[in-house]
């Protein structure tokens, strides 16, 4: 049983990462345009001036 | 997603840029000159890859460009620090990706510009710039020539509106979702456990470990839960999220004290799974409604902006619409629509009066005539002197009708709090029965009794009546905004299944509001020729119609327009009767007349257009038993041919505001649950009266306000597709209803008697949730009846 002192710390932490990584997703406003993400990547020429996302928002 | 709409098989091929059909005469591959400046920018940009990407989606408008209104942009404009500027626009006519990446594409072509983002989910576009406020227009128009419309608003404004509320739910949902994740992982290994293999500390520590991970969890992620609770019960009410806190809150301290004393079973993981659930209803429900406000939000913003003031010394300056106030001056350009209510001081003019009074025709307005702000100066600039402010309007007037008509609806309740009424009671109270039977009969120690009390709270926690309802709505929501129909208000959708009578308004809403030539009888090719080229310099509407019935028509320079009364070039005349000195006949259509020196005037008759399903709409309303009224602000002759051609036979014409208001209130008294589709200011007050309403975009604001489903496109035939669908998600709701109150039946006397242990209750109360979005689901299957 003492495999899990290690083993539930080492659970907690990987999800409190996946969490932390979601609400900084959210936070930078990663789920604001879903549809157009996902197409996004189809647009095959460079673009032409690429801003910081914060500001096109 | 669907291909452009087959051509007939006479006709040649569609539009090269918009994929309308082309009209008679046109041999060059475009329908209008439009068209052909946008296909050339778009071939010059070197984006000529967009023709083959366009996807076209039903319910959105063709990319045909249209001409430009005046408006004030520059308000809009935001400063962004030394010489950038920011712009935010609501796009129109987004069909697929190709459609951004054209815009975004061309816009970065511009030496100038910055930035520009098109969101594909909301429909916005965000500029940004270097140099001046007034690069906007350019901008804005390089896009619009591209046949996209845009408008501008205020980003602050509505992200106060939709955003914050959604992402708190979000961030709800993630930690209740991290918890729920690790909780049941805890949970799983303790139950696994009670068969023997698993020691009593290590337990208590896999249950203090839950513990930890849970309460603040739940405290954090029950937050909008306790809020909304917490405030019904100040107002000594009780609603659905009432039951919900209690059992959570009851569940936690009861787990908690069933640790510290080191006691076999803790419910940690029910309670977090039961916000987990909870949340993802919530949030789904705020983004379907977040989303459908926003676009609303928009299709209001389409009004005036900003209107043009005169000072005292006879300059002009742009304010917002709010800063006007009685006596001030203002110059209306032609194009624009009136901000205000108020006088005509200086200057003669045609002004579409459509969208207040419902009159197809427009109407002449000279120094002294009294007009009404939404309708559209059509010919030649005024200047206006705002009328009395506040309470004398038009529009106050309107909004004290909608007001009074209102409040009926107000009492109406959801279903779901109908619902809760009765279910919270019975819930506490068999809990608090449960206890005290087992207290005092049942003879065993208080905690075992409020155990099982609790385990009565948790079964029954309306975790699958929580999201019966909004699974629905959130699926008929998406699908509905798909197809171009926008639910404004959340119960819409309920109310809906009830209509049994439709009230249509006519101009702008059976019709398209657009007058046509008559080709009956057919005007002889040479002299229609003759006037369509004169008609093309003027935006008078029937001059329109009647450049729209010609485009081959050669261009004729030096027309002089004279408001009121026609157009002249040297000593062709194309105007109103009146001007042209000739006698009344009695026909009473829409008319202009042509008069060429030495030859007998030649009259062009006009008729309005009808949306091209009416009558199939109508016949389809009237074929379920529904009801179908038609009641006009217009002329009852006008009203009767409209009336006929749909096959409506129960209509009025000539109605003012308070007595379709009236008309509409006599159907309910009747009995009758009332549908009114209508677009015009006079329509607001019998809109608002009604049990549920409905405008098409094109509205005027008021109307838009006071509807509850906004629907987008030339076809009538949302109105009846919405009541099908509504009709088929309140079965779909029952159904989900009838399953959750099911599961609670079986599950509340077994907690009863005590026999549900934490895993039965998790597994019981997961499966139902399952299920019911399941069926929810099943709504997202293709509509057949009135496909796209």
């Amino acid at each position: 049983m003492t495999s899990l002192l290690l083993l539930i710390p080492c659970a907690l932490l990987l999800g409190a990462i996946g969490l932390a990584a979601f609400l900084w997703a959210l936070r930078s406003g990663q789920f604001e345009d879903l549809d157009g993400a996902a197409n996004r990547i189809l647009f095959d020429d460079p673009p032409a001036k690429e801003t910081h996302h914060d500001e096109a928002r | 997603m669907t291909p452009p709409a087959p051509a007939k098989a006479a006709a040649p091929d569609p539009c090269r840029h918009c994929g309308l059909p082309l009209p008679s005469g046109r041999s060059d591959g475009f329908c209008c000159p439009g068209c052909t400046l946008a296909y050339q920018l778009i071939q010059q940009s070197g984006l000529g890859a967009f023709y083959q990407r366009l996807t076209l989606s039903a319910g959105q408008r063709r990319l045909q460009p249209e001409i430009r209104e005046h408006r004030h942009l520059g308000l809009s404009v935001i400063a962004e620090g030394k010489d950038r500027c920011g712009l935010s626009l609501m796009v129109d006519g987004l069909h697929c990706p190709a459609c951004v990446w054209l815009i975004e594409r061309v816009l970065a072509q511009q030496p100038d510009m910055l930035a520009a983002r098109v969101n594909f989910s909301t429909g916005r576009l965000r500029l940004c710039w270097q140099g001046t406020p007034e690069r906007a227009d350019s901008l804005v128009g390089l896009v619009e020539s591209l046949g996209f419309r845009l408008v501008p608003f205020d980003p602050a404004k509505l992200r106060d509106a939709t955003d914050e509320v959604g992402s708190e739910l979000m961030r709800c949902l993630a930690v209740a979702g991290f918890a729920t994740g690790n909780v049941m992982l805890l949970s799983v290994s303790v139950w696994a456990g009670h068969a023997g293999s698993m020691g009593a500390a290590t337990r208590d520590l896999l249950h203090w470990l839950s513990a930890l991970i849970a309460m603040p969890a739940i405290l954090y992620a029950g937050r909008p839960f306790f809020r909304s609770a917490w405030r019904a019960l100040a107002h000594r009410r009780s609603n659905m999220d009432v039951p919900i806190s209690v059992g959570v809150l009851l569940t936690t301290a009861m787990s908690l004290s069933e640790t510290v004393r080191h006691g076999p079973y803790a419910y940690f993981d029910s309670a977090v799974t039961l916000l987990f659930f909870l949340l993802i209803g919530r949030v789904l429900d705020h983004r379907a409604r977040g989303r459908t406000r926003a676009v609303a939000a928009h299709l209001l913003s389409l009004g005036a902006a900003g209107a043009t003031r005169l000072t005292g010394l006879g300059q002009a300056e742009t304010v917002p619409v709010g800063a006007l106030k009685a006596g001030d001056h203002l110059l209306v350009a032609a194009g624009e629509k009136l901000p205000a209510d108020g006088d005509v001081v200086q200057g003669n003019s045609d002004v579409d009066g459509s969208p207040v009074t419902g009159e197809s025709i427009p109407l002449a307005a000279a120094p002294g005539s009294h007009l009404f702000a939404g309708m559209v100066n059509l010919t030649a600039p005024l200047t206006l002197c705002v009328g009395a402010a506040g309470d004398d309007t038009l529009l106050a007037e309107m909004l004290r009708l909608m007001e009074a008509a209102e409040s009926g609806r107000a009492r109406y309740r959801q279903l779901a709090d109908r619902l809760t009424r009765l279910y919270s009671p019975l819930v506490h109270s068999a809990a608090l029965m449960t206890f005290g039977y087992w207290l005092v009969l049942g003879e065993v120690a208080w905690q075992v009794a409020l155990l099982r009390a609790v385990a009565v709270l948790i079964v029954t926690c309306p975790c699958a009546m929580g999201l019966a309802i909004p699974a629905v709505q959130v699926v008929v929501s998406a699908r509905l905004l798909k197809r171009g129909i926008l639910l404004k208000s959340a119960t819409a959708l309920e109310r809906l299944a009830d209509i049994d009578q439709v009230v249509f308004d006519k101009t702008g809403t059976l019709t398209t509001g657009q007058p046509r030539l008559l080709t009956e009888p057919k005007p002889d090719a040479a002299n229609l020729c003759l006037a369509a080229g004169l008609a093309r310099s003027s935006r008078h509407p029937l001059a329109r119609a009647l450049a729209q019935a010609c485009r081959l028509a050669p261009v004729i320079t030096d027309v002089e327009e004279i408001p009121g009364c026609g157009l002249l070039a040297g000593g062709t005349r194309l105007g109103s009767r009146a001007w042209l000195g000739l006698p009344e006949d009695g026909r009473t259509d829409a008319e202009l007349w042509l008069a060429v020196a030495g030859q007998t005037p030649r009259r062009f008759a006009f008729g309005e257009d009808l949306r091209p399903d009416a009558a199939g709409v109508v016949a389809r309303l009237a074929g379920n038993g529904t009801g179908v009224a038609l009641l006009s602000g217009d002329r009852p002759a006008a009203v009767a041919i409209a009336a006929q051609a749909c096959g409506i036979q129960d209509w009025q014409g000539g109605l003012d505001p308070t007595a379709k208001l009236r008309r509409v209130a006599a159907l309910q008294r009747q009995g009758r649950i009332v549908l009114m589709v209508g677009d015009g200011l006079n329509d607001a007050a019998a809109l608002a009266a009604a049990d549920v309403s409905m405008s098409p975009a094109s509205a005027t604001d008021i109307a838009q306000t006071a509807a509850d489903v906004v629907f987008q496109g030339a076809r009538l035939a949302p109105v009846a597709d919405l009541l099908d669908i509504a009709r088929q998600a309140r079965r779909v709701v029952r159904q989900n209803l009838a399953l959750a109150l099911g599961y609670n039946l079986v599950a509340v006397p077994l907690a009863v008697t005590g026999i549900v242990s934490p895993p039965i209750a998790a597994a019981l109360m997961s499966s139902s949730s399952i299920i019911v979005v399941l069926n929810a689901l099943r709504l997202m299957r293709p509509y057949q009846e009135g496909a796209l």
